[in-house]
């Protein structure tokens, strides 16, 4: 394959083997590269996706084959090399090439960097059974154990879109949940104190005993996860505790690569962090000049994208800026929340259809002139219309215009 | 080429919507519908981006 620039790649290696470098893959043999695409995995699975594992899964309705992305006939088909259950240990820029915990190294032309994040944890859980994180499907499946149980008492730390959807799918299963959040209000910090109130409403309607602007001071138990205690004094009983608190970008195995890591691998606006390294989905911090401003998205569509553009990059260096609306959904209960854009909490925030009270509404968020972003509780028609106004850095009066006619 | 839509995985996301509103529309009532389905062979890149962004995979593209 040649790209616009005449660069010669004979090999790619992928390092991550989930949606991002998936999508990675698959662009790289649409765009005609014929050369060897290796993708390496930490984990055992083939690449699957993440949304069903806090509701689908958890729940139980889905069975965990449901969730695969790919098989091995695709990835022979794509002339894909998987190697899977390898976790990159370390990268040598220079010799280009790198090694695996096992040992073995991998040598490549271009490389594509997508080993995601992993959860954060509270540092009590250590050495407790009954204390989860969320995030691979191997954690799905030991949180389903213990929700089979019938625990008495799940306790979720963390009310961000994950906390909420396992709140939600426990809710469902018929389990008693306290959802502890540090904030005054669920997401506050992303949708402001608003909207913030409306997802406590959300939960609060679903039985669900939710204690906000509070956080967790320890976790009790002898073996096993019994108690909570809280920073406000109270403790709550627990059998199951799901932490919830956000990740960490997956770099460890890039230190001393000469790459900046600070907060993920810092690219330049076209996903490029080297020369024929390139970078995607919740490990990659770009310069979006959409918005001018460099950030990190942690969401589905992000990396399916995100995957796609550093391949099309790597082997054509002319390929422009990677400068998307970030969007995402969370199912919780029955509602479809959708945000798409940059918002912030201090952001002008107008709702232009339905209701807060109904919980079934369009509201969007605007600074300095512009539409920032737009949130729908139940509205994924309007949200798309509005994204595009987003895209197209709309006036926030012209937004406003459109809703009269949406 | 005909477009096929599994409407037990279809979550009404509308990012099909977002590439093709020509063809795909989600109404108020949350649900989606195929305004054209056996689009001309021109729309072919654009019904495969919707076929690759659909967040459940909902959607595929019959040759018949």
């Amino acid at each position: 394959m040649t790209g616009s620039s005449g660069l010669q790649l004979g090999s790619v290696v992928i390092v991550g083997a989930s949606l991002a470098g998936l999508n990675a893959a698959e662009a790289l043999r649409r765009a005609g590269f014929d050369g060897t695409v290796t993708l390496i995995g930490a984990e055992k699975h083939l690449p699957y996706d993440r949304p069903p594992l806090s509701k689908q899964v958890l729940a139980g309705d889905w069975t965990p084959d449901r969730v695969e992305l790919t098989d091995h006939d695709e990835l022979a088909d794509l002339e894909v090399e998987a190697r899977l259950g390898a976790a990159a240990q370390s990268l040598d820029l220079g010799a280009r090439e790198l090694t695996l915990v096992d040992g073995a190294t991998v040598g490549f032309d271009g490389l594509i960097i997508a080993t995601g994040a992993r959860c954060r944890t509270l540092a009590a859980a250590e050495g407790l059974a009954g204390v989860h994180v969320l995030r691979s499907l191997d954690d799905c499946l030991v949180l389903r154990a213990d929700f089979d149980a019938s625990p008495q008492r799940v306790v979720v730390v963390g009310a961000g879109f994950i906390g909420a959807e396992v709140a939600a799918t426990a809710r469902r299963r018929g389990l008693q949940v306290t959802l502890v959040e540090a904030l005054a209000n669920p997401l506050s910090r992303v949708l402001g104190d608003e909207m913030g109130r409306v997802c406590a409403e959300l939960h609060r309607d679903h039985g669900v005993d939710l204690r906000t602007g509070v956080g967790v001071a320890d976790l009790v138990g002898e073996g096993r996860v019994r108690q909570v205690a809280l920073t406000d004094g109270k403790t709550i009983e627990a059998d199951v505790v799901v932490v919830g608190i956000g990740v960490t970008p997956s770099t460890e195995w890039l230190a001393g690569a000469g790459l900046d890591l600070a907060d993920g691998v810092l690219c330049d606006e076209s996903c490029a962090a080297a020369e024929s390294v390139t970078a995607a989905g919740d490990v990659a911090r770009w310069p979006n000049r959409l918005f001018g401003e460099t950030m990190r998205v942690e969401h589905w569509d992000n990396a399916a994208q995100q995957g796609a553009h550093a391949a099309r990059r790597l082997l054509d260096p002319g390929v422009g800026p990677f400068a998307p609306v970030p969007w995402f959904w969370s199912d919780q209960y029955d509602r479809k929340i959708q945000l798409a854009g940059r918002v912030r909490p201090d952001d002008e925030v107008r709702v232009v259809s339905g209701s807060l009270q109904e919980r079934r509404f369009t509201a969007i968020y605007g600074r300095q002139g512009r539409i920032t972003g737009v949130l729908g509780f139940n509205r994924p028609r309007q949200v798309m219309r509005y994204r595009t106004m987003i895209e197209q850095q709309a006036a926030f009066d012209e937004a406003l215009a459109v809703a009269a006619e949406l | 080429m005909r477009i096929v839509v599994d409407f037990d995985l279809c979550e009404s996301n509308a990012v099909c919507m977002n590439v093709a509103p020509d063809i795909f529309e989600v109404r108020d009532d949350d649900f989606l519908y195929i305004l054209n389905e056996t689009p001309d062979e021109s729309d072919r890149t654009r019904v495969q981006q919707c076929v690759r962004r659909c967040p459940k995979q909902a959607i595929s593209i019959a040759e018949d």
